[in-house]
């Protein structure tokens, strides 16, 4: 699962909808890999917005992974392939969670991570 | 004939056997393709997005939103996110290193994004599945609500979302557009061919706030065989007959152009050997 989504993923359980500590949901025992793709400026470009740069930085924190600036990069920075978009790029869109799992910061819910494919199916009392 | 909706719930129908019959079928191939296709044209996205493919399975429809503008995917490369009730389907997906990322998730618990993550939502041959309740304790519009609510949230003003899906009957064709209609969105059902065997049904919606501002009038307008039920104009029927000629020539034209590359039938050409290393 890359970094990307991470940043959008809430948790699935109804009672957590309206807790702020659902999101981000926080990886533990994580195997990272890196899954090589082509830069798009232009979807850089669009999502940066809707980025939520602080839990980004927590998340990379967690994970170790080298400290992010404080603030996020400005629309101007991701210029044609420029040093930042493709530091954006790796980060958020080559960099993935392989194996491990995905903690809920409310109800403490764990979701497994196994190939990249994280498992959101509820057993029916928490739907 | 029967459906497969009516013999099994649609984890267990999607088994690993009808999963890899279903991917290789080169005439399921052909309509997914052809319908994804079409569920983009009403998207009109200019620019590359953030989409959610519900029901995704192996990845038929994916694989589209990965292919570039000049290939036939209008705005694209697009980033997609899949999500399917099936661990078969996809594991299939996997096999082919599609680019988007998936989940094993059900439609029918919600969709568990913040608000507004995404441009746009495709999902192609696989609501229909949420009328048919697996348990006791679940009833076909209570996870039909959950779906388009979560839907409905997850989607950016001003957002589409198009769901080709397989109605059984009238009635459900109702009961799915009435419960995206209570969950807030401008929905039109737009039907291609329609009365014949091959009749596709696609409901198209829209999240209000955008350059539409929800009228979904401005989509599918003018169609063959539309049916506006955008909330303020109840059930409206606008039933034009109008050859969408041009529209699928341009489909078959694109389809051709990308079986020729062989963007189709050999999709993870442009990626396969692609590098794939852990790091840290
Ligand atoms: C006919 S296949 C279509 C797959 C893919 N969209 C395509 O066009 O090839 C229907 C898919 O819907 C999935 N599905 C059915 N019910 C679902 C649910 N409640 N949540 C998620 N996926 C579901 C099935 O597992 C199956 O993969
Ligand atoms: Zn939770």
């Amino acid at each position: 699962m890359k970094l990307l989504t991470l940043n959008f993923l809430t948790c699935a359980i109804k009672t957590c909808k309206t807790s702020p500590s659902s999101f981000p949901l926080h990886p533990q025992d994580a195997e990272l890999e890196i899954v090589e793709s082509d830069v798009n400026m232009a979807f850089l470009r669009n999502i940066l917005p809707r980025l939520m740069w602080e839990e980004l930085r927590g998340i990379t924190r967690e994970l170790g992974l080298p400290e992010l600036p404080e603030t996020a990069p400005a629309a101007e920075d991701l210029g044609e392939p420029s040093q930042v978009a493709k530091d954006l790029h790796r980060l958020l869109l080559e960099t993935s969670i392989r194996e491990g799992k995905l903690v809920c910061g409310n109800c403490g819910h764990e979701y497994a991570v196994k190939e990249g494919i994280a498992n959101f199916l509820l057993p029916g009392h928490l739907v | 004939m029967s459906r497969p909706e009516d013999t099994l719930p649609p984890d267990l129908f999607y088994n690993d056997n009808e999963s890899r019959k279903y991917t290789t079928s080169s005439r399921i191939q052909k309509i997914q393709s052809d319908m994804t296709h079409r569920a983009l044209s009403l998207l009109r996205l200019k620019s590359p997005s953030l989409i959610l493919d519900i029901g995704c399975g192996s990845g038929l429809s994916g694989e589209i939103l990965s292919a570039s503008d000049q290939d036939g995917t209008p705005g694209g490369p697009h980033v997609w996110i899949g999500f399917d009730i099936s661990s078969s389907m996809l594991a299939i997906a996997l096999e082919k290193e599609v680019e988007g990322d998936l989940f094993l998730a059900d439609a029918g618990q919600g969709v568990p994004f913040r608000a507004g993550t995404f441009d746009a939502a495709i999902s192609i041959s696989a609501i229909q599945w949420l009328c048919n309740a697996e348990s006791s304790e679940e009833s076909p519009s209570g996870r039909l609500s959950r779906f388009f609510n979560g839907l409905y949230a997850s989607l950016r003003r001003g957002g589409r979302a198009v769901c080709q899906f397989y109605p059984k009957n009238d009635e459900q064709k109702k009961m799915v557009s009435s419960a995206a209609v209570r969950a807030g969105f401008g929905a039109g059902l737009l039907e291609d061919d329609p009365g014949t065997k091959n009749a596709k049904t696609y409901l198209v919606l829209t999240v209000g706030g955008g350059d539409l501002d929800g009228d979904i009038t401005g989509v599918v307008k003018g169609m063959d065989g539309v049916d506006v039920i955008d909330q303020r104009k109840k059930a409206r029927v606008v039933n034009q007959r109008r050859e969408m000629k041009g529209s699928k020539g341009w489909i078959i034209k694109k389809k051709e152009q990308m079986e020729k590359k062989g963007k189709v039938v050999k999709p993870t050409s442009k990626y396969t050997g692609r590098k794939r290393r852990i790091a840290f």
